[in-house]
């Protein structure tokens, strides 16, 4: 078991607030060494309280910060299935390429002319997210998934203009992630909803009845939240061109077909890479992640400002390498500089490792592996926790716990706070929502078929154990550094800082 | 309220509202079945007196920790009274749903709308 | 080559014997033909690990950065120190790797942090209520845009001080296209938002007042004259606030702001070409509910154990969805954690020692500079680590002579305040010592005699 009852983990847990005392201090400034001056600030412009800041010295900093880390689950630690998450190995080269000082060290603001490894850099990733996406035109501006999301949209809203026509929807389907429609109204458009088939696609008669002329885009991801590819794809994007609409995707699930199939050939307009998932940037608990996206030609002069161009100069001296400002029908920014660059840094350091072979593996394999543990899970679990659909799956798959739930009386839930005693992270709860008890589960290419097996058999114990002793799942976790918590009571009664 | 229960002299909407009659006035609330679905409610945030309400539109939320219901009005009127004691003591509603837990006072703007509301036997038919 | 990943032939077999597929092409049947790549992807070849890491190494040497000259650019991210134990402790597996804390009662180190993090921002800002982080300033300034958007639905007007970043600007007016808002800028006078004119554009159809503090110039604006006539407006007051200037100035908190963002960079994070870096997000309480982000908060186990949560998650897109405050997901959680382990290093006395050290030096640097011949202040409002200059020279021409000399003098204004054409803000951080301002004065000096004489 990865955790256990240990006392450091089971300490009461103190924060740094509580470990401090006055006039403790890690912080040695440096002397002033130019003359003091008076009067620089005038006092109704100063602070008159001190910010109460902890006190504390570096060795305290260390422990406590040591301590706390060791509360924490981690992927370099155990499994972590999280179904449209892409938990894989965060190789450890890219923190090294991250830390260099030509890259760590450098402002956004430098000359372009003495920042030359950096837009290269950037040039070089947006050129092979295009090829992988299918489509040429890359920013790399935006910070997260959900920020592509909304350049997605921005730019769609942006062509539509352009082209004098007014369009107030965007359709989603009931599959879709929250970020999508959370997106659509931030953007100011309308969410409809477009329903799923029995073979957990798109209903495709469904959207062609809303797919009107005031529909802008649709949002979708394929393979969609349910782990399966939509066969019916070509048929969509014909649908939803006709309509004069864009299709934008959602590269939250890109790592199930690099080098098999590329969006911009399914007929995608726009599409965001999760660098955060598909490319190894670490989670980090909550991010930094980026959201790049690539566009069809259509699409490419409304881009965010400023764009990594390259420049030729056909005179014997090399490229060079340029933010380019003068867009005139750019949407503007959607951030300050030019984006997550030490993000960008590791990102390309997986494309330059893995390479063209590489990364079409890394595809087949997390689809290989997804299958394999879908397989194993209905040997050892298939009575009480069926697979939605009946279907081969892509890079992740749905179990629903609904029969789990009138036979042996647990639920997702349980299982999932069960599996936590076991040393591993659970998979997705309750999404996607068209799925009763669903249980989203992405394996990734980078686990071992041992560890599948050690899972698919884990989960098989635990159900064997409830049909036992029901109660046992209900009251889990026992051995992690807290128990269940009492989430209400967080809500009802929000205690967000401490007081001091 | 650990067992589910539906007061016979009750009204019933379909999305799981209740109005007991007084008159030209009803007391809305949600049903058991209702705060069931939801979990424990964590937090409602109370209409204004004077706002108009009608028959099948949302005129609140209510939150659980993990999801947000559309509070729907099972008849028109206009809000007289709202149950402030809410804000403070949300759990009311899963405790003590036709009690403690309503939600609003409203004077009924069409008192005829009442006929197409369900009674407690119906209700509980349509759930299935 | 296997490349993290461990299936041989022999596992391969394996696996497709128990899924009872007869290959990997069989799985992806549902893959329809029109739609299939069938070549390989049009990119190199995968490289070994020594190969990769020297192609990148080789790149980042053509990069001049603040390891190679002595800089004074700043514009809203500044080469600070950040102490070692910063990346000693966010390069930890535990901390590194995870994902959100979905499972909090696996995930108490980050959830714990998070609530830290939120009591320092919540300190610093003088403001109740903070968020775990998003993604940066001037996203954060348009997050604050969207509270105001989703509190008074019916205002739509924003006014906006030419003082605040350009950059925060242009992120709001693209964010915001679709909210139905529309934005008026308000003019600096003498180096700080005109009140005049503020005052004059306030009516009952302005949504929010943004400002920044201090401002893209440097200027420490005086909020206390500012707020009010916005809050008898009935306008939300938002600032973006530059965070170690907030250690030593009045928290914009007891100033009547009703919402407080700004760029975290300056917080034990790297420069990074600009990112990843962090935004934090404060607020009165009030506006809790329709705050973005996550948020932390303490609890108690069924044991009765002090523990963390995510809560008030009927905000956010994952539960509320198209009426979520925000459609942010993943944040900057690893950054945020730099950020208050550098504020616990700076501790309660640090943060006040450095930034009189900051003051004082800037100070320095302004005397220094304004002393030389065609070099004139840009205005003469109080600063604290940032002021601008305008030369009377080309500034680009003078940026590179001072570039071949290794020093890199700052920001040429120009092209976002095209009224100061040869205008160039300096930054001044704990870094840049005496001897580098002085060498700085000597090194414009030679460079704006050189150019007014080419």
């Amino acid at each position: 078991m990865t955790l256990t009852q240990t006392p450091q983990q089971r300490d009461h847990a103190r924060t740094i607030y509580e470990k401090s005392q006055p006039g403790r201090r890690a912080f040695v400034a440096p002397a002033l060494d130019v003359p003091h001056r008076e009067g620089l600030l005038p006092d109704r412009l100063r602070r008159a309280e001190p910010a109460k800041l902890p006190e504390i010295a570096e060795p305290e900093i260390v422990r406590h910060y040591n301590r706390l880390s060791k509360r924490n689950f981690d992927l370099d630690t155990g499994f972590y299935p999280l179904g449209s998450c892409t938990m894989k190995h965060n190789p450890k080269l890219h923190e090294r390429v991250a830390a260099l000082p030509g890259n760590a060290r450098l402002h956004p603001l430098q000359h372009p002319q003495r920042a030359q490894g950096a837009l290269r850099l950037m040039w070089e990733l947006q050129r092979a997210l295009g090829e992988i996406a299918g489509l040429p035109h890359v920013s790399l501006q935006p910070s997260a998934g959900s920020h592509g999301e909304l350049a997605g949209v921005l730019l769609t809203r942006a062509y539509h203009e352009r082209r004098g026509e007014r369009r107030t929807k965007v359709l989603t389907p009931d599959t879709a992630h929250g970020t999508n429609p959370a997106t659509v109204t931030m953007a100011g458009f309308e969410v409809v909803k477009v329903g799923t088939n029995d073979r957990g696609g798109v209903d495709v008669e469904d959207l062609r009845a809303k797919a009107g002329d005031d529909v802008a885009c649709l949002m979708l991801t394929n393979p969609n939240t349910l782990g399966l590819f939509d066969p019916a794809i070509e048929e969509i994007a014909g649908i939803v061109h006709d309509a004069g609409a864009t299709l934008y995707y959602d590269g939250a699930n890109l790592n199930a077909v690099m080098g098999r199939t590329r969006p911009g050939d399914m007929g995608f307009d726009i599409v965001h890479f999760n660098l955060h998932k598909t490319f190894t940037q670490p989670h980090g608990g909550g991010g930094p992640g980026a959201g790049p996206i690539a566009v069809s030609d259509r699409i490419e002069p409304f881009l965010p400002r400023p764009q990594v161009v390259r420049r030729e100069w056909g005179n014997g001296t090399g490229p060079s390498f340029e933010l380019d400002h003068d867009r005139p029908q750019s949407i503007g920014r959607l951030r300050g500089f030019q984006g997550n660059y030490g993000v960008f840094v590791r990102s390309y350091a997986y494309i330059l490792s893995l390479g063209s072979d590489g990364l079409q593996e890394a595809s087949e394999t997390a689809v290989l592996n997804a299958n394999y543990l879908m397989a194993r899970l209905a040997e050892t679990a298939g009575e009480h926790l069926p697979a939605a659909y009946d279907r081969t799956c892509m890079h992740e798959f749905v179990l629903t716990g609904g029969p789990m739930k009138k036979a042996l009386g647990i639920r997702t839930l349980d299982l999932a706070k069960r599996l936590l005693d076991f040393g591993f992270h659970p998979p997705t709860v309750y999404f996607p929502l068209l799925v009763d008890e669903a249980l989203l589960i992405e394996p990734t290419e980078t686990e071992t078929r041992e560890t599948l097996d050690a899972f698919a058999d884990v989960v098989g114990e635990i159900l064997d154990e409830a049909a036992e002793d029901p109660e046992a799942a209900r009251n889990a976790p026992y051995t992690t550094p807290v128990r269940r918590l009492d989430e209400a009571g967080a809500a009802k009664r929000p205690v967000i800082r401490q007081p001091l | 309220m650990a067992e589910a229960s539906y007061p016979p002299d009750l009204s019933y909407h379909e999305e799981h509202d209740w109005a007991r009659i007084d008159g030209d006035t009803a007391t809305f609330g949600i049903t058991w079945y209702a705060q069931d679905q939801l979990g424990e409610v964590v937090f409602f945030d109370p209409p204004t007196v004077g706002k108009s309400v009608r028959k099948g539109d949302p005129y609140a939320e209510v939150e659980s920790v993990k999801a947000v219901s559309d509070v729907i009005s099972p008849l028109s009127g206009e809000i007289v009274e709202v149950n402030e004691a809410l804000s403070s003591a949300p759990e009311a509603i899963n405790d003590d749903p036709y009690g403690s837990g309503w939600m609003v006072k409203v004077r009924l703007a069409d008192p005829s709308e009442l006929e197409s509301l369900m009674d407690a036997h119906g209700y509980q038919e349509s759930l299935g | 080559m296997s490349r993290y990943t461990s299936a041989t032939d022999a596992d391969r077999r394996a696996m497709l014997a128990a899924i009872g597929a007869a290959s990997i092409d069989e799985l992806f049947a549902d893959v329809p033909e029109g739609v299939r790549l069938n070549r390989p992807l049009d990119l190199p070849a995968g490289k070994p690990e020594q190969e990769v890491y020297g192609y990148l190494r080789d790149l980042a040497a053509l990069n001049v950065s603040a390891e190679d000259e002595i800089s004074f650019l700043g514009a809203g991210m500044y080469d600070h120190y950040v102490p070692a134990l910063v990346e000693a402790i966010i390069t930890r597996s535990e901390f590194l790797t995870p994902y959100t804390p979905y499972q909090p009662e696996i995930s108490q180190g980050g959830l714990q942090v998070m609530f830290e993090y939120q009591t320092a921002i919540s300190e610093l800002t003088g403001l109740p209520v903070s968020n775990a982080s998003v993604y940066e300033g001037p996203s954060a300034l348009a997050a604050a845009g969207y509270l105001a958007k989703l509190h008074h639905p019916d205002r739509t007007r924003f006014l906006v001080s030419r003082g605040v970043h350009p950059h925060s600007r242009e992120t709001l007016a693209t964010t915001s296209v679709g909210w139905g808002t529309r934005i008026e800028e308000i003019p600096l006078a003498g180096g700080a938002t005109d009140a005049q004119a503020l005052a004059d554009a306030l009516a009952d159809d302005v949504s929010a007042v943004f400002l920044q503090y201090p401002n893209f110039l440097g200027t420490v604006e005086d909020l206390e004259a500012l707020v009010p006539a916005a809050k008898a407006a009935g306008a939300l007051v938002i600032v973006q606030c530059d965070p170690l200037p907030l250690g030593i100035l009045r928290p914009p908190g007891e100033l009547g702001v009703d919402v407080a963002v700004g760029e975290g960079q300056s917080l034990g994070n790297r420069l990074d070409f600009g990112g990843p870096s962090f935004g934090f997000f404060a607020a009165q309480d009030a506006y809790l509910r329709r705050m973005p982000g996550r948020i932390a908060g303490e609890t108690t186990d069924v044991d009765g154990r002090r523990g963390f949560v995510l809560t008030l998650q009927t905000r956010e897109q994952h539960i509320r969805r198209e009426k979520a405050t925000h459609n942010i997901c993943t944040a900057q959680a690893l950054n945020a954690l730099a950020g208050v382990i550098y504020l616990s290093w700076l501790g309660r006395e640090g943060i006040v020692e450095l930034g009189e050290l900051l003051l004082q030096r800037t100070a320095y640097a302004r005397d220094a500079l304004s002393a030389i011949e065609g070099v004139e202040l840009l205005h003469d409002q109080p600063v604290v680590r940032e002021f601008a200059v305008t030369l009377d020279a080309d500034v680009d021409a003078v940026i590179e002579r001072c570039a071949a000399q290794g020093v890199n003098p700052g920001y040429a204004l120009g092209r976002d305040y095209p009224e100061y054409p040869n205008g160039l803000l300096v930054a001044i951080t704990e870094q840049r010592g005496k001897p580098d301002i002085d060498r700085l004065a000597r090194t414009l000096q030679s460079a704006v005699r050189e150019v007014v004489h080419a």
